[in-house]
């Protein structure tokens, strides 16, 4: 080929670089072969420590749940995962269709009228839905409601900080107020009443935001059943591995007057020449390609594969399915919670307030010792005081599909241990 | 050939898939105005259906597996498939993010080796890869920089950008709060130095550059910009959808860049996974470390592994978690598998490819600026266009004879844009195969234009009327769309 260019090395294409910017070599060790690097990149992972599915009882926004053999079979295929963002249509219908299965998954499980192709997480997600709530009604401050994830948060008060947004976390509505923000169940688990934080956001002329949690709305009132307007939340229970925080997968969807508002990808219908309906990505005039600096969001593309996993979990699950792995979740969750409240030193931390699948118990630390959870294999007890200062000695945990009665029982006998 | 929705092929009725009992006692009490009040309609099927319609929907994809995408600025190169199986190796997908940082030690120490190593790559003193994709990550750098200026009680409010940038540049600005002012490109294609100058005052917090520039140029007056952007006070942004044209050959740091994001799925062969995830780390020089957000990952004198949080000067998380760790995996699986040696070849071999498709397609379509180009290049459609022909066609023609087509219609500078990136990981054969279809087209283009015009005819469908599309958007399917 240099031939081909009349150059007699690399050197004569480099012509454009000045001479004192060019590197030697770059410090890195020389290249390995697929079986070395395989056994340096194994042995870091052998390096974690893995804790056994019925015995990790941690949530905190991402969960151990039970992954069908079928979503890796379709996201490991290289006609998905070696694609490209969808900008050909013609040559790009599995992935388009695929985004407007997840769209409509979305729209039906949060009740709301859209949904787009997706977005990076639940908390870029959430800042998202956000900024556009300031943006929807030319408002500059939004409140947060009760406890939402504090990472959430703190991405927000990011997204915030550069566009002069004031995040408030207490006070009242007022005529400033763009958006209530409110997590359902918030980050202990617990349940908000979020008909009645969405009807005081109408009240103030404010857009009401719910971050959900997708398995929960198999049993709860999905956003649009109490008239929320912008819906978001984390996908990872829907098929993704916990993969130490990502990738996962965000979601936002709305109410139909908004759709125009929405951040990111979305996919709509069309009709070829021929009439046969096919997929496109459409109202790419909200977009940084197109309007640049006007564009309702910098982002420019969506975090496909894992709505694909998510597609795949939910097409599996069907709605049977899916209420069956809240209820069950949900059931041995309430049997954990009174069996470890039978267990001195450990009470309930907010007594009578409904949950789910997580929930939030006082634990005297000398229990938390004695009973050396990692070292019996099991990962429980979030120490959410590290978020909320009024939440010392304050642990969350969760129960799913996967924590057999069995493993249930061995984190009862393992808190109940005697104190030394 | 389509495929029905999955909500079309649902079959009412169908039970749902087994799954475990409670296998214990407990009443939930779910609040009346809190539960769900009318039933989900979600699909209801088997899995062999799943398994059919997915393996459908697969095969109405192009993908880098399949063939070619030369889709300049988008570094589409071969995804390894050990990567594959790195990523998804039990110690890694089933880590939960809340565990001790004593039991995440190996994860831990893959993120420091990762950041030490594309710290070097491009010449910058910490990374931070938090960042989930390219335009995060260019928004999470120009946070940085607006939080460096105003810890200095300095309120610049200006961001320079070229008019040959991508459009994540002015929106990712423009969400910091920034106003976004453009610089000219002149007759070489390189950023017009003269315009530059005379738009840095201060009120310029940044400057946005690639390099090589969007027309595959590297901008050889690069070291006079930095120093003049510096010498009024502002910073330097580099975009690094265009390192793979960089590795081992110089460095955006050394170049006197300030902030430098990078793309883990374009030059560190993560997969693009039909538009993510990827993961958009950023790196920058000491004195806006301060700013990068939290938690890094710091190595104690022990050699023990910690998530350190973030300083009183963070510009805070941007992201939940570490960020995509995944796709890191990946990244750094390749950065070892190629090392130093196989990355610096990486590059040159790009260059070399590049350069010499480019050499055959000027023989073709008008080649506006002069080479050589670095890992890419921008051709023009506008001499086909007496015959009614432009770049949006011979895109379609591309995809219609078994290729992907290069972006079209960017840089907006140039008009017809065809940008065209083959990668490193392209055989002369691929090319060669590219070039004589794109010859195909030029000929039709002047023997049977309509032949052209109505390509592809035959792919899973043919042109989407796109306009109409959104002027009455239908992004889901309805119930009411079910037959009674």
């Amino acid at each position: 080929m240099l031939g081909r260019l009349g150059a007699e090395s690399i050197d004569d294409l480099l012509v454009d670089v000045p001479p004192r910017l060019r590197l030697p070599a770059l410090g890195l060790p020389a290249g390995r072969s697929e079986f070395e690097t395989v056994a340096q990149i194994s042995a870091l992972a052998a390096r974690n420590r893995v804790f056994a599915d019925r015995l990790c009882f941690i949530g905190g926004g991402v969960y151990r749940r039970f992954i069908p053999a079928a979503v890796a079979a379709v996201t490991s295929k290289p006609e998905f995962y070696t694609a490209y963002t969808p900008y050909q249509p013609e040559a790009s219908q599995g992935t388009l269709q695929s985004i407007y299965e997840f769209q409509t998954l979305i729209a039906q499980l949060t009740g709301m009228d859209a949904a787009n192709a997706s977005l990076y997480d639940g908390a870029t997600a959430l800042a998202e839905a956000a900024m556009m709530a300031t943006v929807v009604t030319g408002r500059h401050e939004v409140l947060v409601a009760g406890r939402i994830h504090p990472e959430y948060l703190e991405v927000l008060r990011t997204y915030a900080g550069g566009r002069g947004i004031l995040v408030r976390e207490q006070g009242e509505l007022g005529e400033l107020t763009a958006a209530v923000i409110f997590q359902q169940p918030d980050f202990l688990g617990l349940l908000e009443n979020a008909p009645e934080l969405t009807e005081r956001a109408h009240q103030a002329g404010a857009l009401a935001v719910a971050c959900v949690d997708p398995i929960s709305l198999a049993l709860l009132a999905p956003p649009g059943q109490y008239g929320a307007d912008i819906a978001v939340g984390e996908g990872q229970q829907l098929g993704l591995a916990l993969s130490y925080g990502g990738p996962h997968v965000g979601f936002i969807a709305c109410r139909e007057e908004l759709i125009r508002r929405l951040p990111g990808r979305l996919v709509g219908q069309a009709l070829d020449g021929r009439g046969r309906r096919g997929f496109t990505l459409t109202l790419t005039a909200r977009e940084q390609h197109i309007r640049r600096e006007k564009a309702t969001s910098n982002i420019c593309t969506n975090h496909s594969l894992c709505a694909l996993a998510a597609s795949v979990y939910l097409t599996y699950m069907g709605p049977d399915g899916l209420r069956q792995v809240a209820e069950v979740s949900a059931t041995r969750a309430h049997a954990l919670a009174e069996r470890l409240q039978g267990v001195p030193g450990v009470t309930a931390a907010f007594p009578g307030r409904p949950f789910l699948y997580e929930f939030p118990l006082r634990i005297d630390p000398e229990r938390l010792r004695a009973a050396d959870l990692n070292r019996r294999g099991i990962l429980a007890g979030l120490d959410v005081g590290r978020w909320y200062p009024d939440l010392e000695g304050v642990y969350t945990f969760c129960c799913t599909e996967v924590n057999d009665p069995a493993a249930i029982d061995e984190l009862v006998v393992a808190l109940g241990s005697p104190l030394s | 050939m389509t495929e029905p929705l999955s909500f079309e092929r649902s079959r009412p009725g169908l039970a749902g898939p087994r799954l475990p009992e409670a296998g214990v006692e407990s009443t939930v009490e779910i609040p009346s105005h809190l539960r769900r009040s009318q039933a989900l309609d979600l699909p209801r099927l088997s899995e062999p259906e799943i398994m059919r319609h997915y393996s459908r929907l697969a095969s109405l994809n192009y993908s880098i597996s399949e063939n070619f995408y030369p889709l300049g600025s988008c570094t589409m190169k071969y995804n390894p498939v050990v990567n594959e199986v790195l990523g998804q190796l039990d110690g890694f997908a089933n880590l939960h993010p809340y565990q001790d940082d004593a039991t995440a030690q190996g994860a831990l120490e893959l993120i420091w080796n990762l950041e030490r190593a594309l710290c070097e790559i491009v010449g910058v003193d910490r990374v931070t890869l938090q960042p989930a994709a390219g335009a995060h990550g260019e928004w999470t750098a120009l946070r940085i920089i607006q939080a460096y200026h105003r810890s200095r009680g300095d309120d610049r409010d200006v961001v320079i950008v070229p008019d040959s940038a991508h459009g994540t540049n002015p929106a990712s600005a423009a969400l910091c709060g920034f106003k976004v002012v453009e610089v000219r490109s002149g007759a070489d294609g390189r950023v017009d130095l003269a315009d530059l100058k005379s738009k840095l005052n201060a009120r310029v917090a940044a400057l946005m550059l690639t390099n090589p520039n969007t027309l595959g140029l590297f901008e050889r007056d690069i070291l006079s910009v930095a120093e003049a952007v510096h010498g009024a006070g502002g910073r330097l942004y580099y975009d690094g959808a265009n390192l793979n044209a960089l590795m081992g050959v110089c460095r955006p740091g050394d170049m006197g860049f300030d902030a430098v994001h990078l793309n883990l799925h374009k030059t560190f062969t993560a997969p693009h996974g039909g538009g993510g995830p990827g993961a958009g780390p950023v790196g920058v020089k000491s004195e806006l470390v301060p700013f990068l957000p939290g938690p890094l990952v710091e190595r104690a004198p022990s050699g023990s592994f910690s998530l350190a949080p973030s300083g009183p000067q963070s510009i805070g998380r941007v992201r939940s978690f570490v960020g995509n760790f995944g796709v890191m995996v990946r990244a750094y699986a390749y950065i070892v598998a190629m090392g130093g040696d196989g990355l610096a070849q990486a590059s040159e071999d790009a260059i070399l490819s590049a350069n010499y498709l480019r050499a055959q397609v000027s023989e073709l379509l008008d080649v506006p600026h002069p080479g050589p180009c670095m890992h890419e290049f921008v051709a023009s459609a506008r001499t086909l266009s007496s015959q009614g022909i432009r770049a949006l066609d011979l895109a379609k023609g591309l995809l219609e004879r078994g290729f992907y087509a290069p972006t079209i219609y960017f840089p907006l500078i140039v008009p017809e844009a065809v940008m065209i990136e083959p990668t490193e990981t392209e055989t002369k054969a691929t090319m060669d195969a590219f070039v004589a279809a794109l010859a195909e087209l030029v000929e039709l283009s002047r023997t049977d234009p309509d032949r052209l015009h109505a390509d592809p005819v035959s792919l899973p469908v043919g042109r989407l009327d796109e306009v109409a599309a959104a002027r009455r958007p239908v992004l889901r399917w309805r119930p009411e769309e079910r037959p009674a």
